[in-house]
């Protein structure tokens, strides 16, 4: 019995060793293990001509597609609080709209115009029917090119059927 | 039951001992498994057949959404089956539980295609979804690194002339590995990732339409109710084999005395 409890207390002495240096390691790293800087971290600093991750929401009517040679968008993206204007060419990805959360590679130029490389799309937790998204947009509680969606509360509660 | 007493092993006390758990594993295990899989089968049959033909498409990914009808059973069950792993490791450490050996050394390739499947239907989500197979960041990561202690543990394990040596290590090897399944879990909402943060919690209403959301809750049963059947089916004949390991040494120590 005795030895038992004793490698049970070195298993836990060792285990509560491990994780507090695992949630050092990690907390001082932190900064290094994001995938992607928002608007107003860039806004920070001053561009350095290294590329970086942009990470944020396409604002709404900030899109023009470019045709012609090349296919490509002007876009801004925003966090809120900062927006940054990127310019891409390329084939953007499907999902990608106004409203909708995008990452975007490249490096943020010396006037702060971000040239992008490659765009994301970035989806959200939220999964939806399309006649759930038509109630919404037909209520006026949800522009999807606005932002996200209302809180599921809203639209998923069991007693409010769909649509009504 | 004649046959063992004809050939009675040296220490017939010991031996006995050390099978009357594995034994009452094996009785108890074998009516418990036909309703493992029956139920497995069923549970996700219905989930699949629902989820493909009959759950609406979401209303920006269309048809790609069925994905998650396998995806997040198979996410879910990575975790899960490696928390089973470092209980098993536990048991083997501290008790010297005979049958959590065992379990543990079955668990590990279980565990590994379960992640295997994981990442491969995550990455054929990726591409239509984000536009891209694979992104290094914390959460994609995080389970990658799951997939490769898998692996480390089933090489482990198994790569000692002991047994008892590779059971030891390996229970080492998983439980230091339990620290990457809180990083897994959390880092969609410690860290900016492209891969989005949970919707199912403990607490407050899910962000899947409740449309969408049913099948998944019955594939997610489903699966994991065979991958319980086949870790138990694993573990028994895990339990079989070292049984008959044990009397065929039995009865080679026997005529070489007589």
């Amino acid at each position: 019995m005795k030895r038992k409890t004793k490698r049970l207390l070195i298993l836990l002495a060792c285990g509560a060793g491990l994780a507090s240096a695992a949630g050092l390691t990690l907390s001082a790293f932190s900064d290094n293990l994001v995938f992607f800087v928002s608007p107003s971290d860039l806004a920070k600093n001053t561009p350095n001509g290294r590329q970086m991750r942009l990470g944020g929401m396409v604002e709404q009517g900030t899109v023009e597609r470019t045709s012609g040679g090349h296919a490509g968008a002007r876009f801004k993206v925003t966090d809120g609080k900062a927006d940054v204007l990127v310019t891409y060419k390329g084939l953007l990805p499907d999902l990608f709209r106004e409203g909708q959360g995008v990452v975007v590679l490249g490096v943020e130029q010396p006037d702060g115009v971000f040239k992008a490389s490659e765009v994301l799309a970035k989806h959200d937790e939220n999964y939806m029917p399309k006649e759930v998204v038509d109630a919404l947009k037909k209520s006026g509680e949800w522009n999807p090119s606005s932002g996200s969606p209302p809180p599921n509360a809203v639209w998923n509660a069991p007693a409010k059927p769909a649509g009504s | 039951m004649d046959t063992r007493q004809t050939i009675a092993p040296p220490r017939p006390v010991k031996l006995f001992h050390r099978f009357a758990n594995p034994g009452q594993f094996l009785r108890l295990s074998g009516k418990v498994l036909p309703w493992l899989y029956s139920a497995g089968v069923l549970l996700t049959a219905i989930g699949v057949i629902w989820g493909l033909f009959f759950a609406p498409n979401d209303w920006q990914q269309g048809d790609t959404v069925k994905i998650m009808y396998v995806h997040v059973p198979f996410a879910w069950l990575a975790s899960a089956g490696y928390v089973s792993l470092a209980i098993c490791s536990v048991l083997s450490l501290v008790w010297r539980h005979p049958l959590a050996d065992l379990a543990a050394a079955e668990l590990g390739p279980v565990g590994a295609a379960f992640t295997a499947v994981c990442l491969a239907t995550g990455s054929l989500w990726g591409k239509p979804t984000w536009g891209a197979w694979w992104v290094w960041d914390a959460r994609l990561t995080s389970v990658f690194v799951l997939f490769l202690l898998y692996l480390g543990h089933i090489a482990l394990v198994r790569a000692f002339d002991d047994p008892t040596r590779g059971y030891r290590a390996g229970a080492i090897l998983a439980l230091v590995g339990v620290i990457n399944l809180p990083i897994i879990k959390f880092s969609v909402n410690w860290w900016n990732t492209l891969h989005q943060p949970a919707s199912i919690g403990l607490t407050g209403a899910p962000t899947i339409a409740a449309s969408l959301l049913w099948p998944l809750l019955f594939t997610t049963l489903g699966f994991t109710l065979l991958f319980a059947a086949i870790t138990v089916a694993r573990t028994r004949a895990g339990v079989m084999e070292r049984r008959i390991r044990m009397l065929l040494m039995a009865k080679t120590s026997e005529s070489g005395q007589s």
